[in-house]
Formats: structure tokens, sequence, C-alpha cells
């Protein structure tokens, strides 16, 4: 039997039972469950069409005998009520066929499994790491080793998503689903992902892919994708993770080999130009330090913060706040080291972005105590 | 009338005002006090849902911030799960238990009075959590660690205190049930001639006693961890967050058949009344029941397929969660079979127990496709999860203690219900409940994750049907207290059979049912 055939079969049921429900017609393709770019999203969809195709089988089965005896053994139609109340051949069969039928998917799923769980022999390793609410990538061999970034929510989605913003959200492209950096991934290679988490659970999950695993601190999870198809594919982090749980999506970018080549050339080199201004021992002006930090910010602290400093539930606000108002090297120590539910900042960010941003919150919203350079910065590590 | 029980209500009757509540250890007190304790906490847990639905409503954040939208999620699943499904069919066991099986009371009176009256100090505190500096737990109703344990807000302790009185709530009431199913039968009700609702309860009251101190042990360890400096849950100190979710889930999953048997047991009873024939398959529908509750206990990983356990261990759950299948085949073929060559007719408990077989068997469905690991790793944690869950549970596990509401509310009011009311009530319950989580399905497989406060406009159709689903069953429900209330102060009297042909011994009582029945043991033959 052809997919194709039992597709448009399934979108028919499917587009029928939801007349049934709410009297509208839509779009065929938010019906179904996507078929994706890869073996194991093709597979995926293959077995869930056969357990829908199953499952209508049996309500069809059921139901109709329920609505039949409804209709003729009914009072009102004179019907007499019979005495019978056990057959046990009946009982076995309807014991014994559902047992068939599950060892009958049984099969499928395990292969399915099998080959959704076997991440050996990947030809590039990317380390996919979780953060309250981001995520890192980080290239472990091939062409991009040491290339290594983090991806958050792109800034247009940031703003129309704050609360009572106004903003049109339809007028946002991939609203919710764009991110500031996208992951970079060559057509045709086995890529293995070493998903593991900075603080809370996560789950990286791109639909497209055919699956998702959950990013969890102390442990590394292994999965893997292989898509042919140059593109551009979106998702989300699926498992619960606090506040901004529904704000960071993944985005990933399927290249052409030339194409990977030449983008992890360029990511090479923009990392050693930061890494070089960062370490560079020059004294930055406060506006500098002022503009660079608004970004970083915006990027790393706002989510808890807020873009108005005055924090939000049990988040603190900044605004003339003992920690900002007191010596720096408090307010160092804790962007550095964490404090609580505060992430330590010291490992995702350099001692430039680091003083730029300490900058940033002492100057702004009306605070007024003294700029940080990067090397108060280093010393305090 | 029988004799017996008439002599038994000449007694003495309820005493009088608030100490009657307070001091009571009459099984049908207790049981009325369970059933508006839960019928308060599904409008409270009803309310989050719709301000859950609310912001939901359109793309884009409207009416709450993240955090808060978060508090409800969380709220809405403890209140309804430990609030109102549980407490509402230990009201139902409270009251129904000991007519069925003709005892006098509970075997224990005073404990049920204590185990009742734990209830409403556990949920104000669950409650008050709402208000306090940093808000209410925002984790989920299934409180993962670390993020229920390192990264909660400081309410979470209360919360803790809060589940471990209910979980001592639960294991005196079942232990109450157990005692007296046990020991207090009539002369002759023999244990394969109990109806099958005292015999879905008494699997259900060991279930709950199985894993209800799995569930204190757990949110134990997360106080330990918060407050002490262990490290049980705490990777960074040795810890392991994958053993919060295997302990939590060894409770999770039993628990979810904890809110399904007994649900099996009413509709069991509802169905052969009004198709006027005996049930199908009385035996097979006692053993499918201890079959699914055996095998509630080995199939709790398949809520984890995505951490990344070993293969063996994914098949392994895999297998043995579709196995599930059959026994739960087993008894709506039975049901089916009950209806065949019957006698039907469709007053409101049988409509509404009809609804539950077409519904849940809908969310059992979905189940058996949730339990196909390799699928899984596409619907876990989607709007299908959602769906599913909200199939077996509203359609499921409320529907059928709304059917029976219907089905013993004359018994014990003496009053039948307004019919008008009541049609309303179910078409209007029926129709949007569909409307409000079906379109789930979609959102799930178009690649929705559940629990997020926003989303993408490709999902916002679906979301907007959703919504008015859900303000359309939320109200429809308020139709259900209207015709409760009304039933209880009066309306046509009921006989004592109240229902054609009903058999029980609690449709050989008066009704109303006397305060006290049964003071002298009736002949079961």
């Amino acid at each position: 039997m052809s997919v194709s055939k039992l597709k448009k079969a399934a979108i028919g049921l499917a587009t029928l039972v939801f007349l049934m429900t709410s009297g509208h017609a839509w779009a065929d393709k938010v019906l179904n469950l996507r078929e994706g770019v890869t073996e194991v999203s093709q597979n995926a969809y293959d077995l869930h069409m056969i357990v829908l195709w199953i499952m209508v089988a049996i309500a069809v089965g059921v139901f109709g005998v329920m609505f039949y005896s409804m209709y003729a053994h009914r009072k009102s139609k004179g019907a007499v009520a019979a005495e019978f109340h056990e057959n046990h051949r009946v009982e076995m069969i309807w014991t014994i066929v559902p047992f068939i039928i599950l060892i009958g998917l049984a099969i499928p799923a395990t292969k399915n499994l099998l080959l959704l769980e076997d991440a050996s022999n990947a030809d590039v390793t990317i380390k996919v790491t979780g953060y309250q609410w981001k995520w890192q990538y980080e290239y472990m061999d091939g062409e991009a080793e040491g290339v290594k970034f983090f991806s958050s929510l792109d800034s247009a989605s940031n703003k129309a998503r704050e609360l009572n913003s106004g903003a049109d959200v339809s007028a946002v492209p991939n609203y919710l689903l764009g991110v500031d950096k996208h992951l970079a991934i060559p057509t045709g290679k086995k890529v293995r992902f070493l998903v593991t988490s900075n603080d809370v659970i996560h789950a990286w999950w791109v639909p497209d892919f055919g699956f998702k695993k959950d990013a969890i601190p102390g442990y590394i999870n292994e999965t893997w994708t292989k898509v042919d198809t140059v593109g551009t594919y979106r998702g989300q982090c699926a498992e619960l993770c606090g506040k901004d749980h529904g704000f960071m999506p993944v985005v990933v970018d399927v290249m052409a080999d030339n194409d990977f080549s030449s983008w992890a050339k360029d990511q090479k080199a923009a990392m050693a130009a930061a890494a070089a201004e960062a370490a560079s021992d020059k004294t930055w002006t406060k506006a500098e330090l002022m503009a660079k930090g608004e970004k970083v910010y915006a990027a790393n602290c706002a989510a808890c913060h807020q873009a108005t400093g005055k924090g939000i539930g049990p988040f603190p606000s900044l605004v003339g706040s003992p920690m900002v108002k007191g010596e720096a090297a408090g307010h160092i120590g804790i962007v550095l080291k964490g404090k609580n539910a505060m992430p330590p900042f010291g490992a995702q960010l350099n001692d430039l972005d680091l003083a730029a941003v300490i900058t940033y919150e002492r100057n702004n919203w009306g605070n007024d105590f003294g700029i940080v350079q990067p090397k108060d910065v280093k010393a305090a590590r | 009338m029988s004799t017996v029980a008439a002599h038994a209500d000449d007694h003495h009757g309820a005493p009088k005002g608030l100490t009657r509540w307070l001091f009571t250890t009459n099984h049908k007190d207790i049981g009325t006090l369970y059933l508006w304790f839960s019928f308060a906490m599904l409008l409270v847990g009803g309310a989050f849902a719709m301000v859950i639905r609310l912001e939901l409503l359109e793309p884009g954040m409207q009416w709450v911030d993240p955090n808060f939208f978060n508090s409800m999620t969380t709220m809405h699943g403890l209140v309804m799960v430990f609030g109102a499904i549980m407490p509402a069919f230990v009201g139902l066991a409270n009251w129904l238990i000991p007519m069925m099986i003709g005892a006098p009371d509970m075997a224990l009176p005073r404990m049920n009075n204590w185990s009742f009256w734990i209830l409403p100090f556990a949920g104000t505190m669950l409650l008050s959590t709402m208000f306090m500096e940093g808000g209410g737990p925002n984790f989920g109703w299934t409180f993962y660690a670390p993020l229920s344990t390192t990264y909660a807000p400081a309410s979470t302790d209360f919360f803790i205190f809060a589940v471990h009185l209910l979980g001592f709530s639960s294991i005196m009431g079942s232990i109450n049930i157990i005692a007296t199913i046990i020991n207090m039968r009539a002369p002759g009700m023999t244990l394969m001639k109990m109806p099958l609702f005292v015999w879905t309860w008494l699997i259900t009251a060991f279930l709950l006693i199985a894993v209800m101190p799995v569930l204190a042990g757990a949110v134990t360890m997360m106080l330990t961890d918060r407050n002490f400096g262990t490290s049980f849950f705490n990777a960074a100190g040795g810890g392991d967050p994958v053993l919060f979710q295997h302990v939590f889930w060894f409770f999770g999953h039993p628990e979810v058949y904890i809110m399904i048997l007994p649900a099996f047991g009413i509709v069991s009873q509802i169905i052969p009344t009004f198709a006027r024939k005996r049930l199908f398959g009385y035996s097979s529908m006692v053993y499918a029941t201890a079959s699914i509750a055996f095998l509630s206990f080995i199939v709790w990983a398949h809520h984890m397929f995505t951490v990344g356990m070993p293969v063996a261990g994914e098949l392994f759950f895999m297998y043995a969660t579709v196995l599930i299948a059959v026994p739960t085949g087993v008894k709506i073929f039975n049901w089916v079979a009950t209806m065949w060559k019957g006698s039907m007719t469709f007053e409101l408990p049988m409509k509404w127990a009809l609804a539950f077989v077409i519904l849940f068997t809908i969310g059992g469905f979905s189940g058996l496709m949730l339990g196909i690991a390799p699928v899984d790793f596409q619907y876990h944690d989607t709007y299908f999860v959602v769906a599913h869950f909200h199939y077996v549970l509203v359609t499921g596990a409320l529907f059928s203690i709304i059917a029976a509401v219907y089905y013993w509310l004359p018994k014990w009011t003496g009053h039948m219900y307004s019919e008008k009311l009541g049609n309303f009530h179910f078409w209007a319950s029926v129709i949007f409940v569909n409307i409000t989580f079906f379109p789930q399905h979609f959102l799930g497989l178009a690649g929705m994750p559940r629990r997020i406060p926003d989303y993408n406009v490709a999902f916002a159709d679906f979301n907007y049907i959703s919504s008015i689903g859900a303000f359309g069953f939320g109200l429809a429900q308020l139709v259900f207290m209207v015709m409760v209330i009304k039933c209880i102060k009066g309306g046509e009297k009921a006989t004592d059979e109240v229902w054609e042909g009903a058999e029980g011994l609690e449709f050989e009582i008066p009704s109303p049912a006397p305060y006290h029945t049964f003071a002298t043991p009736p002949e079961v033959k």
C-alpha cells in the first residue's frame, strides 16, 4: 500500500472528524504528524499512520456494534433483554486477537527504536547544552571543531513576547521559532548530538528530525540525525524548564558541504577576533562598555531581571539595589559565581563581556555606581 | 421497603448544626463532605484552567506573565488530581460501599472523619502558596527535580507538606475501605458477588497503599535536598535528577489507574441497569481490573522514553505498556456485549456512561499510540499528550463521577433531578469537551510543546477553538451545581428502586437513604 494513499485517506478522515467537532475547514498540513526529513522521522510517521488506522478500524467495529445496539436494542422499540452474560469463546477471542495485533505492532516499533538509538559511526559530533533559557552548541570534531556559541531567542520575538507588548505577532517572522545564531550541520552526514544541561532539565527537539532528547544536568545523552535536504528546520524546548520554557527555540541550518566549510571558517575567524579583543589589556571607556553591556544584558540577563532592571517575581531588582550600590567586587563575584537561582556566568562570558554587563547594570536605569574594566573581572576569577 | 432498614431508621437521625459535619463518623455525611470538597476543588482547578486557556486564546502574551502561567498549569494539575478526582472517588466509596455490601458504616469511622478533615487543611496550604513571596509552585504537577528543588520558589516547602497531608488522607481512606470490604460484608456476600464498584475500589485501595508512600518519599527527598544539604536529585552533589523521575512515575503511573479503576466500576454498575441485562463477563471484569493494577507497576518509565534509558529498558517498558491494551479492551468489549440484545433506555446516568465508553476509548487509543516508543519520541511532551490524558481524565474519570452522581443522587436526596437541566448539562459538556480537547491532538502532532504560555501563529486557530471549548465546558459545570442543589431542595419523589430493575442492596433501602442503614445485616442469596 502506498504511503501517499494512506496519507490522503488519513487526511480525509482527520478532516472529517474535525469538521464534526468544529464546523470549519482547515489546511490539511496541521492535522497530522509531520513526515519530517530523516529516516527516523519517516519511520515514526509510517508507524503512526499504521497504528492510527488500526485504531480507526477497531473504533469503527466497536462503536459500530455499540451504536447498532443502541439503535436496535432499545426498550422503546420493544426490545426484550436477553439472558446471556458470558461466553468463554468470545471472551477468549477478544483477549487473544488484540494480543496478536500488539505483537504485529511491536515488531516494526522495535526495529525503529533500535535505529533511533544507534548513534554509532557518526561523522560529526556536536555537544548541545541546555541553559535557562538558551542553547549552547559546541563542535567536538570535524571542520568546525572548537566552534562554540549560544543560541537564544531572536530579538524581534523577544520584544514581541513581552506581556502586553502590543506587537502584532503574526508580523514577526518565525515568531518564537527564531534564534540569533543558527546551529549548522552538513547534509548527508551522520551528526551525533551529545545532549546535556547546565541547570534544569530541557529537551532538544526538532520535529522534522523525528526525535527529542532530554538535556539533563549530570548526564550526557546521545542521539543522532542525518538530513539529506538543505533547509532551515525549527523546533522548541520540550521539557518544562522554568519561566521562559516557551522561549528557547532550536533552529538548525542544514547546509551543503562547501557552504558548511565556509561557515565553519567564518565562525572560527570571528571567535579568534573576539578572543583577541577580550584579551587585550586596553582600558575601555564607559560609553564602549555601556554599548556592549546593553547587548550582553539583553541576551543573558533580561529574561529574569527584565529590560527595565526591576526584576519580576522571585528575580530581584537591580535598580538601586544593595548589590549595585555596594563594592564592585561583590557584584562581580555574584555574576561570576552565581547565587541560588542566579546561574554563574564565569564560564559563559569572557572578561570583556562580563565587565561590560556589570558596568551597564551599575550605570543604567538611573544607577550611577562606577565602571568595571575587564582586568577587574580577570583579577576576581 | 425492607423492614430491617425501616427499623434502623427509627434509632436516631442526623445531629444538627456545624458539629454534625465536624465530628461526624457517619459514612454518608463523610461521603457528602468529600463530594462537596471535590466539587469546590473542581471549580478552583477549573478556574486555573480558564486562566491557562485565556492566555492561550491568541498568540502573544496578553494576560499573565510566564511564571504565573507555569503556576497555573502546576496548580491546575495538582488541584484536579489530588483535590477533585481522588476525593470524589473516595466520597463515592464512602457513600456507596457500606450500602452495597450491607454494612452499617465504614469499619473505622473515626479515622474516616480524620481522613476527610485533613483535606481542607492540605488544600488550603497548597492554595496559599499562590500568595507567597516568589509565587506558588511553578514546575508542573510532575515537579521534576532540579526545577522543583534548587530552582524552585520558597513556597515549595508548603507544597511538599501539603502533598504529605494529602498522602496521609489517601492512605487512611484506603485502609478504611479495605478493612470495610474485607470484614463487613453481609452474610452471603462473597467476594465474587460484590458489585464491581466495590471490587474496583478494593483493588484501587491496594494501589494507593502501595504508591502513596513512594510519593511521600519523593517529596521528602526534595525537602531534604532543598533544606538540609542532601543531594538525592542534585547531580553536582553526586545525586541523580533521573532518579526523581523514576520514583515519581513509580507512584505516578499506578496513580493514573487509581483515578480510572473506580470509574470502570461505576460504568459497570450503570450500563447493566439501563440495558436491563446482567453485566457481561463479571469475572473477566474482575480479573481485567487486577491485571491492569499489576501492569501499572511495571510500565512507569514509558513517561520517560526520552531521558536516555538503555534500549533494553525502553523495549521492556514499551512492551509492558502496550500490553495494558488487552485487559482494557476486555472491559470495553464487555460493556458493549452487555448492551447487546439488552432493552436499553437512555436516562442521564446512561448517557454519561455511554459518553464515557466512547470518549475514554479515544483516550485509550491515543494512549496506545504514545506507548509505541519510537513514535513517542515525537509525541512526548506535546499537546498530543495533553489531549490524551484529558480524554482519559476528563471524559474518563470526571465523566464517570458525574454519571455516578446522576445515578445515585435520587438515592441520596430522595428526589429525582431536573431532566431539563441535566440534559442541558450533558449535551453542553459533551460538545464543549470535544471542542476543547480534540484539536489539541492536531496541535501536538503539528509540533506544539505542552506547558508553553505563548506559541507561533501556526498554532493559533486550534488554540482559539480549544479555548472557546474550554470556556463552554467550564460554564456547563455551573449548570451541574444548580442541578444538584435543586435536587437536594426538592423535586419529584424518587422510588426506593429509583431505576426500573436497578439491582444492588442500595436500591433495596428507602430513598433518601436513612441516616443509618443495615444496622442488622441483610441476607444475600
